[in-house]
């Protein structure tokens, strides 16, 4: 663990860089290891320690292989602790541990200064490794195969979380249920007989009563409301063992922990690359490093093919923040100015640059980042573009440089990490005890063969038949698993069907 | 050093080997393997062995890019490299591409299609000497006492003198019990085998035909290359005359004259002969063909030199007959006649690739 003397050294002078220009970070534990070794640790996602499963296996495989084919080199891994634990490859040269030190302070300022990040874990070194434990003890006891069984039906359900769960604190009021006594019978306005039918016709009081019937329905349909953190229902509602509650429990919480990594990609490696790249032209480079360092950092934010490098992005976002905080190019009067030239050379001197970039990491996630930041002109100067698939052409071509959808296109994207979003609607489904599942459409459909074996897996937790309601190539659909067979229904089917059946 | 990543790779190469075992007659019908071949290795796509999730499907998304270009241009396909890596997280499209050694690929065959190891034949064969620590002594280095064995002795000495309390099973070795392993040289046979491939390439033998012939060769080289250390592979083509061709030329010929296939076994006869004497050799031959001969009297030729010649020097005689629109198939009923009942020959109707994995089975069911 001890860092060699020259590596020590070199960290010494990158921390004082850091804490100068302001850098508020966990203590870094950096640790030197060889190829082997370093994929290793990156097939467990940094951690030393993590139960057992054959994915990490695959993982390291398919990582050794492609660094003996020379296709990836890890320079870098870090991770979310206190203190963080980052690692060295012990073949890089002097120049290349001096970028990564860098790259990795600022990772650790970000990790302990940003919102997403407060309610995580920073012990999760050692949860995890109790977390393997636990496994391991499972595994002792029910048999490897039987517990890696289990761990693959949860880890492919891991993406049914809330994100946003950790922030939102519900109180609940005791009376919340009895406030009001029960109508049964639609409110029949006051009338003299023979008026009756016309102040209340037969059909109105109808139409109230089927009303009031659905919302009775609904209060006691289970879940009340839909719910978005799966996993913790099935925790809460599913016939399982304890230790495969356990398991499940062990899967939700490392996702958990998870979650705020994928939520701020773009913003937490931009700012990681702002601060190496400030740290090494502004300090710490050697005339005799220049051309090497020129040659990784424009490796780290190229562009491949055009698509979009999150290191890149980040990193020119918080560049243009600066220079317009700066200049004091935002409010109101510049807002509304109208005159391109005079917006161009606009310059009142504020010098706010840095403070706002340290209060943007701060209390954004990516989605608001891009979203309160990525102005018309960022994004014409960095050449934006949205592509699309093409299927005559078999191909993703670019289809527009217009802002507003290049926008919307990034925001959709990074909403929910890019899955799709899937509720727990009615868990007495026909009254059958029956789980139903919905996906919220939002113009894009699911894989259908792999939703069809995520079912599965629901399926083995819940016990009973699971269903999932989508829509795929404009048609509603309810696709079943019921331990057995899968089958497939219209959703208006459905729906008339299970009518009839109340 | 130890690596603790080991035990999950493992697990994982036991679950691929799994998917493979699962898919294998699927691999033998499709023939996706063959070409994928390295020198030992053959690289092997696994589908599926990702975690299924819920995730948009495939072009559907789009996406936001970066550069110049008119629109209607087209984006490079692949995913943006990272200059600094991170462990995968993105579930990918990906099939997996797992390199599994012939050799496992071979034990998953013979698993699958229950296949006996093949008894060798007992003739003059090549022998090596290796040292095996498979004896056992009286006396030798402390660093090579054999525990098991020095309390066995302990306890059958207390038992014979009566010093053996089954209630209190204390065993205390003394210094005649202890036994120690020794190497004994092992004198190991080094069989060699042939195998001589013959196919009819007459006009009637079209693609489809030596597609099949093509698949069913790559499982049987695969088996038998399991079975024997070294292993020569011959290739002979015949239309109304044979000869001795290379691997590539034996797939790609394609004649338009008749089929005289007594010309392929006297040639065979000839190359075993000269070159694999049956006495050091384990000869095994194999005839692809749609069943047409040229005429009843050569196929009673076939039958003299098969009788005469060739089964007594083979292991093993196999006949392929490959459907095809053109031929009778009459071959393969003359020599269901004449060599009902011996067991060194093996044949087998092969109506498409479906049936490849059935006469596989049939050719390599005996462990001749």
């Amino acid at each position: 663990m001890n860092l060699p003397a020259h590596l020590d050294r070199l960290r010494r002078e990158i921390r004082g860089y850091a804490i100068d220009y302001g850098l508020d970070f966990f203590e870094v534990i950096f640790e030197v290891l060889d190829y082997d070794r370093m994929n290793e640790v990156a097939a467990y996602g940094g951690y030393p320690t993590r139960y057992p499963h054959w994915r990490f296996g695959m993982e390291y495989e398919h990582l050794s292989k492609s660094y003996a084919h020379g296709l990836h080199k890890i320079y870098e891994m870090v991770i979310n602790n206190n203190p963080c634990y980052a690692y060295l490859l012990e073949e890089n040269a002097p120049v290349d541990q001096k970028i990564v030190m860098a790259h990795v302070y600022g990772h650790s300022d970000f990790f302990k200064n940003n919102v997403s990040f407060s309610k995580t874990n920073r012990k999760m070194v050692d949860e995890m490794a109790n977390h393997a434990a636990r496994i391991r003890r499972f595994m002792e006891k029910y048999t490897v195969e039987a517990v890696e069984d289990f761990i693959d039906a949860c880890l492919s359900l891991e993406g049914l979380i809330d994100p946003h769960s950790p922030f939102i604190v519900r109180e609940r009021t005791r009376d919340d249920g009895n406030a009001e006594e029960e109508e049964t019978a639609p409110r029949r306005l006051r009338s003299k007989d023979y008026m009756s039918n016309f102040i209340n016709p037969p059909s109105f009081l109808e139409e109230q009563q089927k009303k009031l019937d659905e919302e009775r329905h609904r209060a006691k349909r289970f879940p009340e409301e839909a719910v978005r953190d799966v996993l913790k229902f099935l925790l809460e509602h599913a016939p399982l063992e304890s230790w495969q509650s356990e398991v499940l429990n062990i899967i939700r919480e490392e996702a958990y922990y998870f979650a705020p990594q994928g939520q701020t990609k773009i913003m937490n490696e931009g700012w990681a690359t702002y601060w190496h790249s400030k740290i090494m032209t502004e300090k710490a480079l050697t005339d005799a490093e220049v051309i090497d360092y020129a040659d990784h950092h424009s490796g780290t934010v190229a562009s491949h093919s055009g698509r979009l490098n999150p290191y890149k992005l980040g990193l020119e976002l918080y560049k243009d923040i600066e220079d317009r905080w700066n200049k004091g190019k935002f409010g109101k009067e510049y807002d509304e100015c109208e005159d391109s030239r005079a917006r161009r050379e606009w310059d009142r001197r504020l010098g706010l640059g840095r403070e706002k970039i340290f209060e943007v990491r701060r209390l954004h996630n990516d989605v608001t980042f891009i979203d309160a930041f990525l102005t018309e002109e960022f994004a014409v100067t960095h050449r934006y573009f949205t592509y699309q698939y093409n299927k005559k052409a078999n191909q993703q071509q670019i289809a527009s440089r217009d802002f507003k959808s290049i926008k919307a296109q990034l925001l959709f994207q990074l909403t929910n990490h890019g899955q799709p979003f899937i509720f727990v609607t009615d868990a007495n489904y026909r009254n059958r005890g029956e789980l139903f599942l919905m996906h919220r459409h939002e113009g894009m459909d699911l894989k259908i063969d792999w939703a069809r074996e995520t079912l599965r897996n629901v399926q083995r937790i819940w016990h009973r038949p699971v269903h999932l309601q989508t829509l795929a190539e404009n048609r509603g659909r309810v696709l079943s698993f019921d331990g057995k067979d899968h089958s497939e229904a219209d959703s208006a089917d459905v729906a008339s069907a299970d009518a009839a059946s109340r | 050093m130890a690596l603790k990543i080991e035990q999950d790779l493992n697990r994982f190469k036991q679950i691929v080997r799994g998917r493979i075992k699962k898919n294998l007659r699927k691999y033998i019908t499709h023939g996706e393997l063959i070409g994928r071949r390295g020198k030992d290795l053959i690289s092997i796509p696994i589908p599926q062995i990702d975690l299924p999730r819920f995730v948009y499907g495939p072009n559907q998304t789009g996406g936001v890019g970066q550069g110049e270009g008119e629109i209607g241009q087209p984006v490079g396909a692949g995913e943006p490299e990272e200059g600094s890596g991170k462990a995968g997280d993105a579930p990918g499209e990906h099939i997996l591409e797992v390199e599994v050694p012939l050799d496992e690929l071979a034990k998953i065959l013979g698993e699958e299609l229950e296949l006996p190891d093949i008894k060798h034949k007992g003739r003059k064969q090549i022998i090596s000497e290796k040292d095996k620590y498979s004896g056992v002594a009286t006396a030798g280095p402390e660093s090579l006492r054999h525990f098991k064995r020095t309390y066995k002795e302990a306890l059958k000495r207390q038992i014979a003198s009566g010093t053996y309390d089954p209630m209190s099973p204390r065993i205390v070795p003394i210094r005649r019990d202890r036994r120690y392993r020794t190497w004994r040289v092992q004198r190991e046979p080094e069989t060699n085998a042939v195998i001589v491939y013959m196919m009819d390439v007459s006009g009637s033998m079209g693609d489809e035909q030596k597609e099949i012939v093509r698949l069913e060769s790559f499982w049987i080289d695969t088996w038998l290359r399991s079975q024997y250390k070294g292993l020569e592979v011959r290739y002979i083509i015949h239309d109304a005359e044979a000869r001795l061709v290379d691997q590539e030329t034996f797939y790609h010929t394609r004649e338009s004259g008749g089929t005289v296939i007594s010309s392929a076994y006297r040639l065979c006869d000839k190359l075993v002969r000269d070159e694999f004497p049956p006495e050091e050799w384990n000869v095994y031959l194999f005839h692809f063909s749609d069943g047409d001969n040229w005429s009843q009297g050569d196929t009673e030729e076939c039958v003299r030199i098969l009788r005469e010649a060739l089964l007594p020097a083979t292991n093993q005689y196999c006949y392929g007959q490959v459907e095809s629109p053109y031929g009778t198939g009459q071959f393969l009923q003359d020599l269901r006649e004449a060599f009902a009942e011996d067991e060194r020959v093996a044949l087998s109707q092969i109506e498409g690739k479906d049936a490849i994995y059935a006469s596989i089975k049939e050719f390599l069911g005996r462990g001749r």
